[in-house]
């Protein structure tokens, strides 16, 4: 067994585990962090997205040990005190779920496209920032408004800021 | 996954020492490959040398027209690079395009050429832009690095360093993405080098990425899509699949080929 201390979503965590064991389970199984979720478990679908080190990655794709170090955000790291991420709020305002299974990763990915490229997102660049994430609900379009409006929402509040 | 021990790696020396300690381990890099293939174990290392903090081999840098990129740069990082963009954009471009936003994260270049997955897109650009593989002992040149099929020159232990070009005076890379998997169903990039035209097709050769010796003529004497209308593609030594047969490819080449070289302007 091997020690794994992360920092996630701002708190110091360690947890002990086999070289083999890939760090979704870990949050979820040994942290009790359940926000990620486990989809194809083939690195296709994005339901486990999380950020580790500021940028998206797919936590069922890579070993906790490969982390051991790394600071992490999962969904649950996203609200401020009782109140929702302007993305997480989005989705609510846009209806961009249906079952939710997808939505921790869509949430994810879209805070690190909003990151990355934030202030001139068009449809296609949101959708082509989906590319790794898979729904098969809502069809796709109301996450892609989604986005659009927490983006906007997001680039006013900076501009207000300044 | 069967069970393995990992190791970190802090130095070149470091992770050339710790895998030769280990016969039965592997290098993993970005892991984008490796892991899934473990996961469905295909693969059984007996180790991991990981090797993503080994800062010596990490980050783009240019010196005029040469390029170097360290072989555990993720792909976002060169699809990002400005710097890279301003001297070479068909690079960027191709690796903005592999796989998908999360990915590229995590996903490196000496990972992905060390792999030599046939379907790839940096062999591509690489063997286009007669690039240079720098490994721990020495130096080969992409003509001689892919061999054939997830196979390379390496030898056992070998670890790919770095990545060397002069930036090409035109470029441009074409792929006809498998919509499931983000692979090159045929993927061509096409460049005006000192070294004179190079034109290299990964996802579709039945021993892996390939140069195009009929399109480099053609292009020799007149850089334009027009140019290649009338090569031939020989389907003989193209993949089939379910998705696409080989005739189905060789028209993919060309049609992927006639892009790269428009995009390239």
């Amino acid at each position: 067994m091997t020690k794994v201390t992360l920092t996630v979503n701002g708190r110091t965590m360690s947890g002990e585990c086999e070289d083999r064991t890939l760090l979704v389970h870990f949050i979820r199984e040994k942290l009790g962090l359940t926000g990620t979720h486990v989809g194809c478990d083939t690195t296709q679908c994005g339901a486990c997205v999380i950020h580790m080190d500021g940028h998206s990655v797919k936590s069922c794709s890579i070993l906790a040990v490969q982390a051991s170090g790394s600071t992490i955000t999962t969904i649950e790291g996203l609200a401020g005190q009782g109140e929702l991420h302007p993305v997480q709020a989005a989705f609510k305002e846009h209806h961009g779920l249906q079952c939710g299974f997808c939505t921790p990763g869509m949430v994810m990915t879209a805070v690190d496209l909003i990151n990355r490229e934030g202030g001139h997102l068009t449809e296609e660049t949101v959708r082509a920032g989906l590319e790794g994430n898979i729904c098969r609900c809502t069809g796709y379009h109301n996450i892609v408004k989604a986005i659009l409006a927490a983006d906007a929402e997001i680039a006013g509040s900076r501009q207000a800021a300044e | 996954m069967y069970a393995t021990s990992y190791h970190r790696a802090s130095s070149v020396e470091d992770a050339v020492k710790l895998k030769s300690a280990n016969e039965e381990g592997r290098y993993l890099s970005g892991g984008m490959t490796l892991i899934a293939t473990m996961k469905q174990r295909l693969a059984a290392p007996s180790d991991l040398i990981d090797l993503r903090h080994i800062p010596a081999i990490r980050g783009i840098r240019i010196e005029g027209r040469k390029v170097t990129i360290g072989a555990a740069t993720p792909h976002a990082d060169v699809a990002a690079s400005r710097e890279l963009a301003a001297i070479c954009p068909a690079i960027c471009k191709l690796a903005g395009h592999i796989g998908d936003p999360h990915v590229r994260h995590m996903g490196t270049i000496g990972g992905s050429i060390a792999n030599n997955d046939p379907a790839a897109d940096y062999p591509a650009g690489l063997l286009g832009l007669g690039a240079t593989v720098v490994t721990d002992r020495r130096s080969i040149s992409a003509d001689d690095f892919f061999t054939g099929l997830f196979e390379t020159a390496l030898e056992e232990g070998e670890m790919v360093t770095s990545v060397t070009f002069e930036a090409p005076e035109k470029a441009g890379y074409a792929k006809f993405n498998n919509p499931a998997s983000r692979f090159a169903m045929t993927g061509v990039f096409a460049a005006k080098t000192a070294g004179g035209i190079r034109v290299a097709v990964t996802g579709a050769g039945a021993s892996g990425v390939f140069r195009h010796p009929g399109f480099e003529q053609a292009l020799a004497s007149n850089w334009s899509p027009d140019a290649l209308s009338n090569v031939a593609v020989d389907a003989s030594n193209l993949m089939a699949d379910m998705h696409a047969n080989a005739e189905y490819r060789a028209n993919l080449v060309k049609v992927m080929a006639k892009r790269a070289v428009a995009s390239a302007g």
